[in-house]
């Protein structure tokens, strides 16, 4: 749901990272974090275990800049990965204009990644949304590993709508903007198709 | 899904503005905002200067989240105050017609009971102005009056330009 204040001329829209424990969710979040100039961000907010795993999300303002006046802000969340964290997931996905799934390359992980991708689709119709028709972008994260599942692999799994997907090694920064680039392009247009 | 988003104009903002105003003077408060619920900050009032607004708001609004899945565990609808003492500072967090959060920062210059009091005014107010916002963007948006709007002319070039 996003928040157009005519008169502030602001345009906020909401961004959620979605995707399996440790696939890389707030890994994204950090660097983006890092390579965005100061005046264009927020603070980083991590609610994290004492061993750094999401408990209940990360966020992440971002203001980019401009479009015809009115200034264009994300805010970026992730959720907890953990299978036991699904209340928590459900309510961040709450007025949600975007997502991105983060998958995890690694072949011991695909079943999760399958998991994961059900429980999103399952989550969002639950508030009324479609899996199908929600702006959405695909990462495949973890490129850099060597026990990797070739992309075509992967894309049978998990992108059936063939939509065009990243491939990404987000610790070092490969793929990160181009993802969140993709999924801000598709918000703003769904946007333009209701106003 | 884009037809529960929430569109500000001019005039709703300044009566909205003006209450949360006139909250945070009679409640003596130290800082008045709105949030939508899902965590986007509306206008605030007061001393905001040295707070992370944008933080508060996404925070509280986690809270809220948080606090509902919780009464809804417990069969209530939702828990509709929120209330948490501090050594110095004490904050306030109340839902307006299920749809926005408000939120009162204050000390020991004022009391609970007073900020209640205030809050339960002023939520009556802005919760018939958050209606009328309602009302008026479905109309708008049924006659295609908002078409004129920026996202007309949005291009790839606009979205590529805000990744330089």
């Amino acid at each position: 749901m996003s928040f157009i204040n005519y008169s502030s001329r602001e345009i906020n829209c909401k961004i959620v990272y979605y995707g399996p424990g440790l696939c890389g969710k707030t890994t994204n979040l950090q660097y983006i974090y890092r390579r965005t100039n100061p005046d264009q961000k927020g603070k980083l907010i991590s609610l994290a275990t004492e061993t750094e795993r999401t408990l209940f999300f990360d966020f992440l303002p971002l203001a980019l800049g401009d479009i015809r006046g009115f200034r264009i802000r994300f805010h970026l969340y992730t959720v907890p990965g953990q299978v036991f964290y699904a209340a928590s997931r459900k309510l961040i996905l709450k007025g949600v204009d975007g997502i991105v799934f983060v998958a995890d390359s690694q072949l011991e992980r695909m079943e999760s990644n399958m998991e994961s991708l059900d429980d999103l689709g399952i989550n969002l119709s639950e508030q009324n949304y479609d899996l199908d028709k929600i702006p959405f972008t695909i990462q495949y994260n973890k490129r850099d590993l060597p026990n990797v599942v070739p992309i075509e692999e992967m894309d049978r799994l998990l992108n059936p709508r063939k939509l065009v997907f990243y491939e990404a090694v987000a610790v070092t920064g490969k793929g990160v903007f181009e993802t969140l680039k993709a999924v801000a392009k598709q918000v703003l247009f769904e946007l333009k198709k209701h106003y | 899904m884009t037809g529960s988003d929430l569109v500000m104009y001019e005039e709703e903002f300044r009566r909205i503005d003006e209450e949360l105003q006139k909250l945070h003077q009679q409640s003596n408060a130290k800082v008045v905002f709105l949030v939508d619920k899902n965590g986007q900050l509306i206008a605030s009032a007061g001393e905001t200067h040295d707070i992370d607004t944008t933080s508060l708001a996404s925070l509280t609004a986690g809270n809220i989240a948080a606090t509902g899945g919780i009464a809804r565990l417990l069969g209530e609808k939702e828990f509709t105050i929120l209330f948490h003492e501090g050594e110095k500072d004490n904050i306030h967090i109340s839902l307006i017609g299920q749809r926005v959060i408000l939120v009162v920062i204050f000390d020991n210059r004022t009391s609970l009971g007073l900020v209640r009091l205030r809050v339960k005014k002023a939520s009556e107010t802005m919760g018939r102005i958050f209606e009328e916002i309602t009302l008026k963007a479905e109309k708008e948006k049924g006659e295609g009056k908002l078409e004129e709007s920026i996202f007309a002319e949005i291009s790839d070039e606009d979205i590529d330009n805000l990744f330089r």
